[in-house]
């Protein structure tokens, strides 16, 4: 009885958890961090100048090499999950990559490549900053509404992309490119308009939103609301795709198009369903960085630059999250995690911000790149069989 | 003719002696992952024989074939040729040692000529430039010699599909092949083509080539082999005689004993159910693919669309589903026009699918059997949208129990599962629900012999219930299986519709675009019973003539692993 309970709970395991897949992400990290620190040696003059005596005293280059790769990736240790406001860091960072990311991973399973999610992301910043400080709500209120017309203005703007499809065939990674220059184009000329601009300023810079319609934060830390929101965005999205008639019809239009319309289903109402949700994800993302609090914990106006580049890094964080809520949570969180140590790594350990940009996207390639990690890691090829079982980590020592 | 650079020594092919020129599988062993394709097999390709190799899809025929080929390479086991071990790396060297493919699809450059087809790969003249006349009068001279009739101007793509097999069969023959192997060849010919191939394959036997004809079909191996190699997952079950019956081949082909027939009562024909008129299909480039067809379905009958592959049978069953629109015409079920509706309000409307391609049209592969079994009625399993998972899998699990599904369980991917078991999980999908019309294309292709009587008595079952069952079938046995009528179609027409015990002669005449009584006056036979005679007739000369002139034992040799 208990042996069959037993061995039923490790099947479940088996079927939930990818042990492979696990496993060759964890090496696409190893491997990702091993070439980065090849990196870091040779980008730094000092460090390669000490290879001169690679013969002579072999202790002074390793030593040099070591001191500087260590101390590089102690700081992004410390600086993304070394305490509590590391820790806070990390989420406030990660948020708006989870909301986004699960927008791009939405439209990949309904066979859509969303690389929409930057435009997305920018007019609902837009929309949410403009109810923000325009406005002015009473408490609680401000903050649903503002939150309400930015995810509302990401779907349109997913939609848009969504309809176009589904009526004239008009590939979705053209417009929504397409889009995503409309939308950062939109911005700068709002910014310069009397609706955004702050009265008395030249630059374009928003007025302040409303501490109505700002995040509400922990006191001292930078968890805000809009990781809460993102955590529920990712149960509410996997609920939809899992329990849902609406998740069926997309992900089989997503797998097998041909399929789903034999089976009756629409697939043009299946991609702008995809596309108005997907939008709205993004949007979502886009109203963290508009009602986010800032690192005082002080409310943020819009500037051009608001929004960074989360539209873009969420298609990565999609890909790494295979598409799927719990994945893009996951993968989320080290990016966010990643970006909070490289802030750390510049200035605690003098390494340049773009090295943390160069290893993200080594993460990324060899996690990507299945094939790549087993043809590195040969010993991973004659286990092609699931790993069921057997500890991820196992493997890593041999 | 040819100079074949690395011509083996029997140049003259006619060597009557048993050692030479035998070719001998000798325990041919291939494995792809955990699946033994086959498993220690041994063949004998002699000289003037016609060695049938009889098997189910899956059971290894083309796998060992393919290996004689040097498409692939055998993990154990080796092939000798005149009594030497030989290894093909590669198609050429098999064609160079006098082996010769004719592929169940064919390898032709549809663009190209028949004279350019045949010396593709070799072609004459010199200094890189090709010297077509050569060609053409190599094509002349073997087509003569050969008695296989084509003209070497013409472009294969607008050859029928018969002609393009004996393209294929010249090229082969150019080739100086000694040992022919035929790969399901009879799959796309209708039963006059089918009969000419034959005619030909006895000829190239008699000029003393060694005959490897793969099938699935029981009818032609008994009226043309000479020795028949039943294969079952992969080994050799046993040697039959062609005095064997049908059943008994069957019998060791499937590895029990099954029906041939479907076990059916003559139609209680209700009132018409599915009323089609003038129904005409564009496709997108403009090409009318079915063309004003009426039919008429009635509740409680079968209608089969017979005819040759690509004739329209397949457009014909899209747009009645709707996932192909009609561009003119009326599609009304029970009294209800359709013709405009979604596919979606027609399956609503009673209207159950069995796609042709189910891979593509089916299934989600990825999806677990479960969510295939809902795929087109899940709102019947949703509560305002949202998923009955419990009713889902309960729904799976009977399903899987009536319609004998292997699988590990509900939750597995459909796509992990064999070509028989995923058509299961379709048609007990579609047959799970109430029809009023249920339409099939290919039910059983791709499906085991067991199965097949399995599928074909729920399909006579959902008949005896009332429903509407249009069946579109290329196979002939199919049809005069499950037929209460058949209307056979060609270039997009329905040249006739006639009653289920026509002959095999007559619908072939039909399916090539004559006009049924036209076909029943040039006919030697016009019903079932009469062709049956004919066929055992034919048979059993055909079993004297092998007892007359060689030491062919008759009846059925071994059975357990005769290898």
């Amino acid at each position: 009885m208990v042996s069959e309970l037993l061995g039923w709970v490790l099947r479940r395991l088996g079927r939930w958890v990818p042990w492979r897949d696990v496993l060759i992400t964890a090496l696409a990290f190893v491997l990702a961090f091993l070439v980065g620190a090849v990196l870091m040696i040779v980008s730094d003059p000092a460090v390669v100048g000490q290879y001169a005596y690679l013969f002579t005293a072999p202790q002074l280059p390793l030593g040099a090499s070591w001191e500087k790769v260590s101390s590089a990736y102690a700081a992004l240790v410390a600086g993304s999950v070394g305490g509590w406001v590391p820790l806070t860091e990390t989420t406030a960072q990660a948020a708006p990559l989870i909301c986004a990311g699960l927008g791009v991973g939405l439209a990949f399973r309904a066979g859509l490549f969303n690389i929409g999610a930057q435009g997305q992301a920018v007019v609902g910043a837009m929309a949410a900053a403009w109810v923000g400080f325009s406005w002015h709500l009473p408490p609680g209120i401000h903050l649903v509404v503002a939150v309400t017309f930015g995810m509302l203005a990401g779907a349109v703007w997913g939609g848009i992309a969504g309809v176009l499809k589904a009526r004239a065939g008009a590939h979705e990674v053209i417009v929504t490119i397409m889009l995503n220059y409309i939308a950062t184009g939109l911005l700068a000329f709002a910014l310069t308009t009397t609706a955004f601009q702050r009265p008395g300023r030249a630059d374009p810079i928003s007025p302040v939103v409303d501490w109505n319609a700002t995040m509400p934060r922990l006191e001292g830390s930078r968890l805000h609301l809009g990781f809460v929101l993102a955590l529920a965005a990712a149960v509410l999205v996997w609920f939809l795709m899992e329990r849902s008639v609406a998740g069926f019809t997309i992900k089989s239009v997503g797998l097998n198009p041909h399929a789903a319309r034999t089976a009756g289903m629409s697939v043009s109402s299946s991609t702008v369903l995809a596309m108005l949700i997907a939008g709205a994800l993004a949007g979502l993302a886009g109203v963290q960085a508009a009602l986010g609090p800032n690192v005082s914990g002080t409310p943020t106006p819009l500037s051009g630059g608001l929004v960074g580049s989360i539209g873009f890094d969420a298609i990565t964080v999609a890909l790494l999250g295979r598409s799927r809520p719990l994945g893009t949570v996951l993968a989320g969180l080290l990016f966010g995690g990643l970006h909070a140590g490289g802030l750390a790594m510049q200035s605690q350990a003098q390494t340049s911000a773009e090295l943390t940009t160069v290893l993200q996207a080594l993460i990324v390639l060899f996690v990507a790149a299945p094939a790549l990690v087993t043809t590195v890691v040969p010993f991973l090829k004659a286990r092609r069989a699931p790993l069921t079982g057997t500890t991820p980590t196992g493997g890593l020592s041999s | 003719m040819t100079q074949s650079s690395a011509s083996p020594p029997a140049g003259d092919v006619a060597g009557t002696d048993a050692g030479a020129g035998v070719l001998r599988l000798d325990r041919i062993t291939k494995v792809f992952g955990s699946l033994v394709a086959n498993d220690a097999v041994s063949l004998d390709l002699r000289p003037g024989e016609i060695h049938c190799l009889l098997g189910e899809n899956g059971a290894g025929k083309s796998t060992l074939m393919n290996q004689l080929y040097g498409l692939l390479q055998p993990d154990g086991g080796e092939i000798l040729l005149d009594g030497a071990p030989v290894r093909f790396a590669n198609p050429r060297q098999a064609i160079d040692a006098g082996i010769g493919m004719v592929h169940q699809h064919f390898m032709l450059v549809d663009v190209f000529s028949v004279a350019e087809n045949i010396v593709l790969g070799r072609e004459p003249g010199r200094g890189g430039i090709l010297d077509l006349r050569a060609a053409r009068r190599l094509v002349r001279e073997m087509s003569e010699r050969y008695r296989l009739e084509v003209d070497p101007d013409a472009r294969v793509e607008d050859l029928p599909i018969g002609v393009q097999q004996r393209v294929e069969i010249l090229k082969a023959l150019s080739n100086d092949a000694r040992f022919l192997v035929f790969d399901e060849p009879t799959a796309v010919l209708t039963p006059q083509e089918t009969d000419e191939l034959i005619e030909v394959m006895r000829a190239l036997r008699d000029e003393g080539r060694a005959i490897v004809f793969i099938t699935h079909k029981l009818r032609e191996v008994r009226a043309i082999a000479d020795r028949i190699t039943v294969i079952r997952r992969g080994r050799v079950v046993g040697e039959a005689a062609p005095s064997a019956s049908e059943s008994e081949l069957a019998e060791m082909m499937v590895g029990r004993a099954v029906s041939l027939r479907v076990d059916k009562t003559p139609a209680q024909v209700a009132g018409a159910r599915l009323e089609v008129e003038h129904l005409t299909v564009t496709s997108p480039d403009g090409v009318v693919v079915v063309d004003d067809v009426d039919l008429e379905v009635a509740g409680g009958e079968i209608l089969c669309v017979a005819g040759v592959q690509g004739n329209g049978q397949s457009e014909l069953a899209e747009a009645l589903l709707g996932v192909v629109p009609a561009s003119r015409g009326r599609i009304r079920l029970d009294g209800t026009d359709l013709s405009r509706a979604t596919p979606r309000r027609r399956l609503r409307a009673g209207m159950g699918f069995v796609p042709e391609d189910r891979k593509h049209d089916g299934f989600v592969g990825s999806f677990t059997v479960a969510e295939n079994m809902v795929l087109n009625h899940v709102d019947a399993f949703a509560d305002r949208g949202l998923l009955r998972l419990g009713d889902i899998r309960s729904h799976a699990e009977t399903l899987t129990e009536q319609f004998d599904v292997r699988t590990q369980s509900v939750e597995t991917p459909v796509a992990s599962l064999s070509g028989g078991n995923q058509q299961k999980v379709v048609l007990a999908r579609e047959l799970s629900r109430p029809l009023s019309l249920l339409i099939a294309s290919q039910p059983t292709r791709g499906v085991d012999v067991g199965a097949i009587e399995f599928l074909h008595q729920r399909i006579v079952q959902e008949r005896d219930k009332g429903t509407a069952v249009l069946i579109v079938s290329t196979e002939l046995d199919e049809v005069s299986a499950l037929a209460d009528r058949i209307a056979v179609m060609y270039r997009g027409r329905v040249v006739g519709v006639v009653d289920a015990d026509t002959s095999r002669e007559v619908l072939g005449l039909m399916m090539a675009g004559v006009p049924h009584e036209e076909a029943v006056r040039s006919a030697s036979v016009t019903t079932v019973a009469e062709e049956e005679q004919k066929l055992e007739a034919e048979v059993a000369e055909h079993v004297a003539e092998l007892e007359g002139s060689g030491p062919a034992g008759p009846g059925l040799e071994g059975g357990g692993s005769g290898v």
